[in-house]
């Protein structure tokens, strides 16, 4: 490639295109299909019978069978996980955004003994993983009564958000001119008030990144919902999934349409927050 | 990661202290307001965090370091001081040191297979191509799934004679057919293969993004007098580089405390092939209520992901995170 390009005439238009948008294309098309077919397999699945997909992995739905994705549809175990995980994600998030903002306003906004070890703490907890802490956090659960509790699951995982969260909203809120602090107090409002009514909605950004991250991790956790719930009517989608493998092994077909409609709401709500993933993952983890 | 801190008038800083102009009251918050206040309105917005944090996370690891010193069932008092016995046990263990180097060999392939791969079809994908919002979605895709679902859908397809060793059929490679989760030289790959499939989306937007930040006069500047290889790998791939050390600190973070994927999967096994660090730690903790020794694999899987994240920043990260995270919000 190297050598055409050394003896291309002068007078070619040098843009460096010389990869050809063929063999982009060819990538591209080869990244859709690795990506792709796995998940059409699950879902495509799902409208077949066990015995058809035992017989024909691979082969299309013939005919198409809805009584996979109706059973899983009108059971109670599905709407169950879904709530379960919904409650457990809205909480980790709104404790983790709420927390995670107050402090990240004291430590960009006051001045006071302590404050940059303060934050150093917080930005060293991104390091601890969930993992190292479960064992005496499961005991730690069980000695305040909760296990099996939805909560259980919901408040450890809003302190583990929060080192990401105060990471990212301190220098944003730094960043926000110190005259608006100046202003409001002329007007005579109280900085609880500044913050309340003015540093927050400008953080706007920010705020919407850190409850999305928070939101996701909550979403697909799995440990935790693992340690604390022994309970089936308290598990959470991906503990639900997991353990539906599991149960129905034998039966292929109602486990991918578990799979594919505990996707759903992931996917869904991916396509809607796609700007905001995308941007805060990308962002967040150069912190 | 620590902001040089302007001048800080509230910590003495007499000199720094600006004196405002005669009659025109000082109206910088944080001044001229009883102290009290202050430190209530201080106590009020951080006592809650703080509490958390201190309550769900430091006291763990905190607690962990404690019962590691014991062997303990997680039940009753903890009466049987061991010292560091736990620790000589674990290092001792053939099945753990396994473990260690399954996280790292997971850890090198990524490094060997997965960051070339990302930079490469970043780089494909950045250039001028149709639909390429929808393809960076679909790109991403399996990142949003979580690793319960991912190893569900993986799961269902490399069962024997299922969908995969049908399409290897199909295409004429029928010998490479293997047993995919249950042969234990075979199955570490097989993980780092459903791995890759998961989390190469993330590589990729990663470096999109990089590549993005990249001034487009530089890469046309290169383009008009070197090959497009040379200006790729002289111009592009030196800039790309805070992008790529990043990508590879999340990385190897990642490998080193996979779990949920391989427990959902194989639970480690089979005959601890696919043990990891973190398998192993939930194995003895939970199953066999070892809490005493789990809480020692527990500390050590820390160390060993502390002691890296510390030695990372101090030589690849330092001169990249000054200032990093203001930078990736605007």
């Amino acid at each position: 490639m190297t050598s055409t390009a050394a003896v291309a005439p002068a007078k070619m238009p040098r843009r460096p295109r010389r990869v050809g948008p063929a063999l982009r294309y060819l990538a591209a098309l080869v990244i859709v299909a690795v990506t792709v077919v796995p998940l059409l397999f699950v879902i495509l699945g799902g409208f077949r019978t066990t015995a058809q997909i035992n017989q024909s992995p691979a082969a299309l739905p013939e005919p198409w069978v809805l009584s996979n994705y109706a059973t899983i549809l009108t059971s109670a175990d599905f709407w169950r996980f879904l709530t379960n995980s919904v409650i457990i994600a809205v909480v980790a998030t709104v404790v983790a955004v709420a927390f995670g903002s107050m402090a990240g306003f004291a430590l960009s906004h006051y001045r006071f003994a302590g404050r940059e070890a303060l934050y150093t703490l917080f930005t060293v907890g991104l390091l601890f993983p969930l993992g190292v802490a479960t064992l005496p956090l499961y005991l730690l659960l069980r000695q305040i009564g909760l296990l099996e509790n939805l909560m259980g699951v919901a408040i450890p995982q809003a302190a583990f958000s929060l080192p990401v969260t105060i990471v990212i909203l301190r220098p944003f809120m730094t960043a926000i001119p110190g005259e608006l602090a100046d202003a409001a107090a002329i007007d005579g409002a109280g900085r609880l008030t500044y913050f309340w009514r003015i540093l927050l909605p400008l953080s706007r950004p920010a705020l919407v990144t850190v409850s999305v991250l928070a939101f996701v991790t909550s979403w697909n956790s799995y440990l935790l919902p693992l340690l604390v719930f022994n309970d089936q009517s308290h598990f959470t989608l991906p503990l639900g999934v997991a353990t539906f493998q599991s149960q129905y092994s034998q039966d292929t077909a109602r486990i991918l349409a578990f799979t594919a409609l505990s996707m759903v709401p992931a996917l869904a709500f991916f396509s809607f927050a796609e700007r905001r993933i995308v941007g805060g993952l990308t962002g967040s983890v150069k912190g | 990661m620590a902001e040089p801190v302007t001048a800080d008038p509230d910590t003495g800083g007499v000199t720094a202290e600006p004196t405002p102009p005669p009659g025109r009251p000082s109206v910088r918050p944080g001044r001229r307001r009883p102290p009290v206040r202050r430190a209530l309105e201080l106590s009020l917005l951080l006592a809650p965090a703080l509490l958390l944090f201190a309550v769900f996370v430091l006291l763990p690891i905190a607690l962990a370091v404690y019962y590691s010193l014991y062997r303990w069932n997680g039940f009753g008092p903890l009466s049987d001081f061991v010292g560091v016995e736990n620790y000589r046990r674990a290092l001792a263990d053939p099945v753990f040191d396994r473990a260690i180097w399954h996280n790292v060999l997971i850890a090198v392939l990524s490094l060997l297979i997965q960051l070339p791969l990302s930079i490469g079809l970043a780089l494909l994908l950045n250039g001028r191509i149709r639909g390429r919002a929808a393809l960076r979605l679909i790109v991403f895709t399996p990142y949003v799934l979580s690793e319960a679902v991912t190893a569900v859908v993986w799961l269902s397809i490399l069962q024997p004679n299922g969908v995969f060793d049908q399409f290897l059929t199909a295409v004429g490679l029928r010998g490479s057919i293997h047993e995919w989760l249950a042969d234990g030289d075979i199955v570490l790959y097989t993980l780092f293969g459903v791995i890759t499939w998961k989390y190469i989306g993330f590589g990729i937007i990663l470096m999109l993004a990089g590549l993005q930040g990249i001034p487009s006069e530089l890469r046309e500047a290169a383009a008009l007098d070197a090959s497009s290889w040379q200006s790729t790998r002289y111009v592009t791939l030196p800039l790309l580089g805070p992008t790529i050390r990043i990508w590879i600190f999340l990385s190897i973070i990642g490998a080193l405390q996979l779990f949920d994927l391989i427990w959902i999967m194989t639970l480690g096994g089979p005959a601890g092939a696919s043990t990891t660090m973190a398998t192993y730690l939930i194995d003895h903790g939970f199953r066999r209520y070892q809490f005493g020794y789990g809480s020692a694999v527990a500390v050590l899987l820390f160390t060993v992901c502390f002691l890296f994240a510390l030695a990372y920043q101090r030589f690849a990260l330092r001169r990249d995170t000054a200032g990093a995270v203001d930078r990736a919000m605007r």
